[in-house]
């Protein structure tokens, strides 16, 4: 009864299926390369790595919190919220139309840490009610979608924040050829990757997905984990939020809205199970960008924003289709 | 096969998975009336023989005959419908619905407009119920009972598609004794009416009670058929095996040391009162009890997994507060869980990640990163030393049989180096062979001067394997027993079952 496994047709399968979303990403960008030349230039590469980051950088972090076995839906909202503080905090004295008018401008670290105290107090939020009531997470995070949303239009009164301390022009500016958004990308997926491969952290996260009743028994601190992996999605949104108003150098309480989906899409592409206990950070980065080229190469061959839609809503199914056939398979 | 009918006759089964031959050339028949025990050890092909008959797989090669004509299920319903059904090990019914829907999920009784005939529905359950000796409502949502009655409502189910063939895969795992009973009579029941019983266990002495033949596979090959009633038990194990297990349990005498760990008056709500033992170093300490006697409860809380509302806990003489399982495993205390798949592993990580995952903290570096390498030696050596067959360590642990997967945790907790190992039904679900590994390893632990407390509702396995036999009735404890030589199963019971007063 021992699988016959070591043949060299079984392996390469294995690596297929293992593999399969990073040969499909592959697959786009040599076909897009050879039907539109514009694709494959240097700037487009750049851009298309430009577009990938805020909506990556938030993929992340709800990878981590899908593989807990739990949803988060507020990541949107929670940008919106961090982004307006940091933007209000940060607007120059001679704002034309200030949100705060007694106080500030604040140095401009200070905005930046507030905006990632806000993020990740939102996730604190998010992490003890899951943890402590045990109410599902898609109910929890639904609920702090909503409430953040509202703070982000209080506080802002629903208006736009702009005229942002001239700091975020060099956050959205490029060191070399390379722009400053990509490289905060780059770094957030290699300190992720250490902290899900590397720590008893990111161990446990896969742990509670699997199993939260072993978890318990084996000793791990599972409301503490929960705790810590839905800060980090909400650190991850409030520096998303960083980098969107580095962008756009402005701060908008209606910024975000449906990032959630386009991040939960991302890391679902990615082959991170909704179930728990399974995804790679590397499946995180491949479904962003999976997504940013077809986006990007949509555009290009000059098919309608409202097609790419339809063409987004398919990719997610059928990805998602073909990575529950590869679970089966082996089953 | 001349005189007698014979209801199913599987001949020169093959079949074939990607790599593996599951079933070689196996012949099997069923005759009617007749309880025909499958036997083998896990990975033997039992359950895929089983399968075959249902539908859920189909044979490479060969041919099954059921009632004169050819069995060619595509799938399950098909075998439904020429009447075969199963009744599985792990059970799955809906919790949340009534009796009665689960009993005729997806083929509801439908009334004139198309409805569902709620009605007819609860007629039909009530007389089905009553048929196997249920008086439950059938309005009773299935998750108020208790995984006996669940298991009750699976064999109503199977009987209620008028059934020529049940095919029963460990029917009885999680009844009590007076609930096997009650399910033995209603299989005589079936096979009174002509209905054949393929009846799948690991426990012997159910085979010998139940079943008129038995057939025995060992790594998907055809082993033999016996008539039951001229068959010894060694002859059985002999067949399933391939080798003489001369003894299964290998208690030794050793010497006991000091007191390791000692309860006082433990409590913990409604579940138990009052619980008091202490267990000393090289000890096997047996908790023997019906179900629901609270045994488990008493372990749990031990280990920090259920709040304490009482008494304390004393390790090495020094009292101890143990509020959560981490407190437990710091102090050197291990608990392998009763339930495997529920608290036991983590089915879609690595046989790897599922033996390191009580010992974290052993294996950070000074940064608190993971030492892969240190992880990877460790894993490998107890792979090794008790035996884990898995192809390797990154291997999906849901794809281990049940004995290998017990292995994996007992490594998991072996590497935490605890003093006190508690085991929870250590070897149930699991083969024989593998069985008679964990009782060795059990008593090798006990002379390296570990502790170990052994709650099991075999008797066999508590006399074989306990130095001393803590028997607890209803939340209490009735008797602690030496384990002497004359000591009986019939002794224990009393206590079990409190027909003896508390002897103190």
């Amino acid at each position: 009864m021992t699988p016959n496994l070591g043949t060299t047709q079984s392996q390469v399968l294995a690596l297929v299926k293992k593999y399969g979303i990073v040969l499909v990403l592959i697959i786009m960008v040599i076909g897009l390369s050879i039907i539109q030349p514009a694709f494959r230039s240097m700037a487009n590469i750049i851009n298309i790595l430009n577009q990938t980051a805020i909506f990556g950088i938030m993929a992340v972090g709800l990878t981590f919190v899908i593989i807990s076995g739990g949803i988060d839906l507020s990541v949107g909202s929670v940008l919106a919220l961090s982004g307006v503080i940091m933007g209000a905090m940060a607007q120059i004295s001679t704002a034309s139309n200030p949100i705060w008018e007694t106080v500030g401008p604040f140095p401009f670290i200070l905005c930046l840490v507030a905006a990632l105290a806000v993020g990740s107090s939102c996730g604190a939020v998010n992490g003890s009610l899951i943890a402590k009531t045990r109410i599902p997470p898609f109910i929890a995070t639904l609920g702090m979608m909503t409430v953040a949303r509202g703070l982000a239009l209080i506080v802002t009164g629903g208006r736009p924040v702009s005229n942002l301390d001239p700091g975020f022009n060099t956050i959205g500016s490029r060191i070399g050829n390379i722009p400053v958004p990509v490289i905060i990308y780059g770094a957030v997926i290699v300190v992720c990757w250490i902290l899900l491969n590397n720590t008893k952290f990111g161990k446990s996260v896969y742990a509670l997905g699997s199993n939260r009743a072993a978890a318990e028994i084996s000793g791990i601190n599972v409301k503490a984990t929960l705790i810590k992996v839905y800060m980090l999605s909400g650190f991850l949104a409030a520096l998303a939020a960083i980098v969107f108003s580095a962008r756009t150098l402005s701060a908008h309480p209606g910024a975000g809205t449906g990032y959630e989906l386009t991040a939960i899409a991302a890391a679902t592409i990615g082959g991170t199970s909704h179930s728990g206990g399974i995804g790679t950070m590397w499946g995180a980065v491949v479904g962003a960008l999976i997504l940013a080229v077809m986006r990007n190469g949509l555009t290009l061959l000059g098919v309608h924003a409202h097609w790419q839609v339809i063409a987004e809503g398919v990719i997610i199914v059928v990805a998602v289709i073909i990575d529950m056939r590869k679970n089966a398979v082996k089953k | 096969m001349s005189e007698e009918t014979c209801l199913l006759r599987a001949q020169n089964i093959v079949k074939h998975f990607p790599g593996v031959v599951a079933l070689d050339d196996v012949t099997f028949e069923v005759r009617a009336g007749e309880v025909h025990a499958l036997l083998g050890e896990n990975g033997a092909g039992k359950s895929t023989l089983a399968k075959c008959f249902i539908g859920i797989h189909q044979p490479t090669s060969g041919t099954i005959i059921l009632d004169g004509k050819p069995a060619e299920f595509a799938n399950t319903r098909q075998a439904l419908d020429a009447g075969v059904s199963m009744i599985h090990q792990e059970l799955s019914p809906v919790l949340s619905r009534p009796i009665m829907e689960n009993i005729w999920l997806g083929r509801e009784p439908r009334n004139k407009l198309g409805l569902v005939d709620h009605k007819k529905m609860y007629d039909d359950t009530k007389k089905l119920l009553a048929a196997i000796d249920m008086h439950d409502d059938p309005r009773t949502l299935m998750s108020e009972l208790t995984v006996a009655k669940i298991q009750m409502i699976e064999i109503a189910k199977a009987v209620s598609y008028d059934s020529k063939l049940i095919i029963m895969d460990e029917p009885t795992s999680s009844l009590m004794d007076r609930e096997v009973d009650q399910l033995f009579r209603i299989i005589r029941e079936l096979t009174e009416r002509g209905i054949g019983i393929i009846y799948v266990s690991h426990k012997m002495a159910e085979i010998f009670k139940i079943s008129d033949r038995f057939t025995v596979l060992r790594d998907g090959k055809y082993i033999g058929t016996r008539e039951t009633k001229e068959s010894q038990l060694k002859d059985i194990i002999n067949m399933m095996v391939g080798r003489d297990l001369k003894d299964m349990y290998s208690k030794s005498v050793h010497e006991k040391g000091e007191p390791l760990l000692e309860v006082k008056n433990l409590s913990s709500d409604k579940a138990f009162s009052d619980v008091s033992f202490t267990a000393r170093r090289g000890e096997i300490l047996g908790f023997a009890g019906l179900m629901g006697a609270g045994r488990t409860e008493v372990m749990e809380t031990i280990f920090g997994y259920r709040r304490k509302t009482g008494g304390d806990i004393y390790m090495r003489g020094e009292k101890v507060q143990i509020k959560h399982t981490r407190d437990a495993i710091r102090r050197g205390l291990a608990m392998l869980t009763e339930d495997r798949r529920r608290t036991g592993i983590f089915p879609v990580l690595s046989v790897k990640n599922n033996m390191i995952y009580a010992s974290l903290s052993n294996y950070l570096n000074k940064f608190g990163f993971l030492k892969f390498k240190e992880i990877e030696k460790d894993c490998t050596r107890y792979k090794e030393a008790i035996d884990i067959r898995t192809p390797n360590l990154e291997q999906q642990i849901q794809f281990l049989s049940g004995g290998n997967q017990q292995k994996v945790l007992v490594a998991k907790w072996l590497l935490t180096d605890p003093d006190v190992l508690i085991l929870d039904e250590p070897t149930r679900g699991i083969d024989v062979g593998a069985k008679a590994e964990i009782y060795k390893l059990m008593e090798n632990l006990a002379k390296e001067g570990k502790c170990i407390l052994m709650v099991s509702s075999e008797l066999p396995e508590i006399l074989g394997m306990s130095d001393r036999i803590v028997v607890m009735h209803e939340g209490h404890v009735t008797g602690i027993l030496e384990n002497t030589p004359d000591m009986t199963e019939e002794h224990i019971m009393a206590y079990a079952t409190k027909s003896v007063e508390k002897t103190t």
